[in-house]
C-alpha cells in the first residue's frame, strides 16, 4: 500500500470584501469552498480548471501562504494548519513551490548564485557546503556553473523557470506545488520543462501537485486529476478514466473544448453557454447548473457531494445519484 | 475563380535603434485568397505580430520601420498610401482584433460609442442608424442584453464578452480582411470554444478572409485553410493545413507538432526542441534554426537556405528537403 503524503480535508477560503463605504456591507468571495483530496507519495496530482476556480488558492493554502478559513491540511499525518509558525518554518523545507511567472518570481537584484544560496542560509547550512550544492543544483536543472554569476534578466523564460525549479529543489523537498509552471512559456520550451520535471521526479522521488488550466499538459504529467469549478472539485479520477470516460458535464465540455492539433479530427463539441458566475455570488445548489446542458430541477437547490461512483472515480453530480 | 485579396511581397520590417538593427520580419512573402483563412504560427519573437502590424501600417510610434517590399491589397500597394488614405482602409476594408480585449477597448467610453465611431466614419451613417447597426452587430456576435451593453463600459464585461465586442466592432463595416492576432489566447478554454465557434459562423455567412495569428497549433488545425510557419523573422514552411500536419517538412515544424502533449496519448516523454530562439544579436549566419536542429549538416552552418517548393502548394526553407529532391 502506498503512503499518503498530503491530505486536505474540507478546505475553504473565503475572502471578505467591504462593499459600500458607509453602510459597511460585506460580500464574501468563496474562492475555495470545501475541497477534499489526498496525494500519494511519489505521484503527481493535477488540478485543472479555468480562471477563478480556486486552483491557485488551494495551492497557496497548502503552502501556508494563505490561511484557510476552514479545514485541515495534513502533511505526513500532521495538521499543518494548527502548527505554531516556528514549526512550520522548519517543515517548509519539505514542501516547496514553483510559480507561474518566471519573470516575477525571481528577485531581479540578486544573482542566480545568491538566489540559490538563500534557502541554505535560512536553514543554517555550512558555508562550504553551500557552494557545492549550488553547483550541483544548476547541473541538475540543465544550467551551467557560469550561469551562477548572472542576473535573472540575462536569461530566457525557459532558463528562468529552470532557476525557479532549482530553488524549489534546493532543500530536497518531498512535495512540490507547481502553479502553472509552463503556461508562460513557448511550446518548444514548455516540453523541455515538462520533461525536466518528470526526470527530477524520478531521480529525487518527488511528489507533485501540478496546477494548470491546460488539460493536455495536466494529463501528460499527472497520475490523477482533480477538476475544479467555482471553488469546488467536480470530478477526481486517474487520468485514463478521466479522459476516456469523463462523468461530470463540466469535464465533458472542458475536454471537448480543447482544439485538437489534427485537422482531420472533427470533434463533437459541447459549447457551454455564458460565462463563469462570479464567486462572490455563486449559484445555489450545484455551482455548475447555470451552464450545464443536462440541468435538472434538483440541481438548482441541492448541492451535490463528491462521491465515488466507480472505483477511484469521484464525481459531484446529481446525474450519478441513485 | 479564386483571386488574391492580399499579396505581401518581400516584406522587410526592421527595428532600428542607435546600436543595432533587428530584422523582425525578413523577406516575407505570402498571399491570402478571397474567403480564405490563413494561419501564421510561431513562437514569441518570430515576427508574426510585426507582420500583421506592418500590413495595417501600425508601426508609426515604434522604432519599427518597413524598409522594403510591397503589400498589395485590392490592386493597390498599401505602402504607397498616404496616412489619410490608409485611415480609410483601416477598420473599413481591413479590420483587426487583438489578443487582450481589455487593453484594446478604451476604458472611459461606453461600448456603444466605441462601436459607432467606426460605423459613422466609414459607412457615413447618422447617429441613429449607427446605433442601430451597433446593436445589430452585438446581437450577431451573441451578446445577451445587447441594448443595455451599448451603455456599459468595458470593465463591466467579462473577457469573453469583451472579445465579442471587439469582433462586433471589427465586423461592423464588413471588412474584406480580418486580422486576428491571438484572439483567444487570453481566454479560458470553454470561452475560447465559444469565440472560435463565433468566428467560424461569421466566416460562413460572409466572404471575409481571415489572417489568424497564433502560437496554438490546435487553433490552426481547426480554423485555417493554409498555414505559414515562422521562425526568427522568416517563413520556414508554407502548406495547406492538412498537408502541414500530415507531411511536415521543416525540422522546426516537426518539432513544434511533436512537442505539444496530445490528449489521450500517453507518452512518457515529449519531444522537445533543445535550446532557445536565437537573440537578434546572435543570429546564426547559415540557417537560423541550425543551432537547435537535430538534422543539422555542415552546409546549414554556413549557407542560409531559401524558401523553395517541395510540392505543389508546399514550400520549405531547409537544405534537407533540397537534398531529398536531388536524390
Amino acid at each position: 500500500m502506498t503512503d499518503i503524503l498530503l491530505e486536505v480535508k474540507n478546505l475553504k477560503k473565503h475572502f471578505v470584501q467591504n462593499k459600500g463605504f458607509l453602510k459597511g456591507k460585506k460580500s464574501v468571495v468563496k474562492a475555495v469552498d470545501g475541497v477534499d483530496f489526498f496525494i500519494y507519495k511519489g505521484e503527481t496530482l493535477g488540478i485543472v480548471g479555468e480562471s477563478g476556480c480556486g486552483k491557485s488558492t488551494t495551492g497557496k493554502m497548502i503552502m501556508q501562504l494563505l490561511e484557510p478559513t476552514e479545514g485541515e491540511v495534513f502533511f505526513e499525518g500532521a495538521n499543518i494548519v494548527e502548527m505554531p509558525p516556528n514549526d512550520i518554518r522548519h517543515l517548509r523545507k519539505e514542501f516547496q513551490m514553483i510559480f507561474q511567472d518566471p519573470y516575477a518570481s525571481l528577485n531581479p537584484g540578486m544573482k542566480v548564485r545568491e538566489i540559490l544560496r538563500e534557502p541554505f542560509i535560512i536553514h543554517g547550512y555550512n558555508k562550504k557546503d553551500i557552494d557545492t550544492k549550488v553547483t550541483e543544483l544548476l547541473k541538475v536543472v540543465g544550467l551551467n556553473i557560469y550561469h551562477a554569476d548572472r542576473y535573472p534578466h540575462e536569461f530566457s523564460g525557459g532558463q528562468r523557470q529552470r532557476i525557479g525549479i532549482a530553488r524549489a529543489l534546493a532543500l530536497n523537498p518531498k512535495l512540490i506545488v507547481a502553479d502553472e509552471p509552463v503556461s508562460a512559456l513557448d511550446v518548444s520550451i514548455q516540453s523541455q520543462i515538462l520533461n525536466l520535471m518528470k526526470d527530477l521526479q524520478k531521480s529525487f522521488n518527488l511528489t507533485y501537485l501540478f496546477i494548470a488550466h491546460d488539460l493536455s499538459v495536466v494529463e501528460h504529467i499527472s497520475d490523477r486529476i482533480a477538476v475544479m469549478y467555482l471553488g469546488n472539485i467536480v470530478e477526481l479520477a486517474d487520468k485514463q478514466s478521466l479522459y476516456k470516460e469523463p462523468l461530470h458535464p463540466y469535464t465533458q465540455a472542458l475536454l471537448s473544448a480543447i482544439p485538437v492539433p489534427n485537422p482531420k479530427v472533427k470533434k463533437e463539441r459541447i459549447i457551454l453557454k455564458g460565462d463563469i458566475p462570479s464567486p462572490a455570488d455563486p449559484p445555489k445548489g450545484c455551482v455548475f447548473h447555470t451552464r450545464c446542458p443536462l440541468v435538472m430541477e434538483s440541481c438548482k437547490t441541492i448541492k451535490p457531494q463528491l462521491k465515488e461512483v466507480e472505483s477511484n472515480h469521484f464525481v459531484a453530480c446529481h446525474l450519478y445519484n441513485k | 475563380m479564386v483571386s488574391k485579396l492580399l499579396e505581401v511581397t518581400d516584406l522587410e520590417t526592421h527595428f532600428i535603434s542607435d546600436d543595432a538593427t533587428v530584422k523582425a520580419v525578413d523577406n516575407v512573402s505570402f498571399y491570402i485568397n478571397n474567403a480564405e483563412t490563413l494561419g501564421i504560427v510561431g513562437e514569441s519573437g518570430c515576427g508574426k505580430s510585426v507582420t500583421s502590424l506592418s500590413i495595417m501600417r501600425l508601426l508609426k510610434n515604434t522604432p519599427g520601420k518597413i524598409v522594403g517590399g510591397e503589400i498589395t491589397f485590392l490592386d493597390q500597394n498599401l505602402l504607397n498610401l498616404s496616412e489619410k488614405e490608409m485611415r480609410a482602409v483601416r477598420g473599413n476594408q481591413i479590420a483587426m482584433i487583438f489578443q487582450e480585449p481589455m487593453t484594446s477597448l478604451n476604458p472611459v467610453y461606453k461600448i456603444g460609442r466605441q462601436i459607432e465611431e467606426g460605423i459613422r466614419l466609414h459607412l457615413k451613417l447618422d447617429k441613429a442608424a449607427a446605433k442601430a447597426r451597433a446593436l445589430e452587430m452585438l446581437e450577431l456576435v451573441g451578446i445577451p442584453r445587447a441594448k443595455d451593453i451599448l451603455n456599459e463600459y468595458p470593465y463591466q464585461l467579462s473577457g469573453g464578452m469583451r472579445q465579442r465586442v471587439m469582433i462586433a466592432m471589427a465586423m461592423s463595416c464588413v471588412p474584406k480582411l480580418l486580422i486576428a492576432d491571438e484572439p483567444t489566447t487570453a481566454l479560458d478554454v470553454t470561452i475560447q470554444a465559444q469565440i472560435l465557434d463565433l468566428m467560424r459562423d461569421l466566416r460562413k455567412n460572409s466572404d471575409t478572409s481571415i489572417l489568424m495569428i497564433t502560437h496554438d497549433l490546435g487553433v490552426v488545425a481547426e480554423m485555417c485553410d493554409r498555414v505559414i510557419v515562422m521562425y526568427a523573422g522568416q517563413i520556414v514552411e508554407e502548406a495547406s493545413v492538412l498537408e502541414l500536419f500530415e507531411n511536415p517538412q521543416h525540422p522546426y515544424t516537426k518539432g513544434l507538432i511533436n512537442s505539444i502533449p496530445k490528449l489521450g496519448n500517453y507518452t512518457e516523454r515529449l519531444d522537445s526542441i533543445p535550446g532557445n530562439v536565437p537573440t537578434p544579436e546572435n543570429m546564426p549566419t547559415g540557417c537560423r534554426f541550425a543551432p537547435r536542429c537535430s538534422f543539422v549538416m555542415k552546409q546549414c552552418l554556413s549557407e542560409a537556405p531559401m524558401l523553395k517548393g517541395v510540392q505543389e502548394n508546399h514550400s520549405c526553407r531547409c537544405w534537407l528537403s533540397e537534398v531529398e529532391k536531388n536524390d
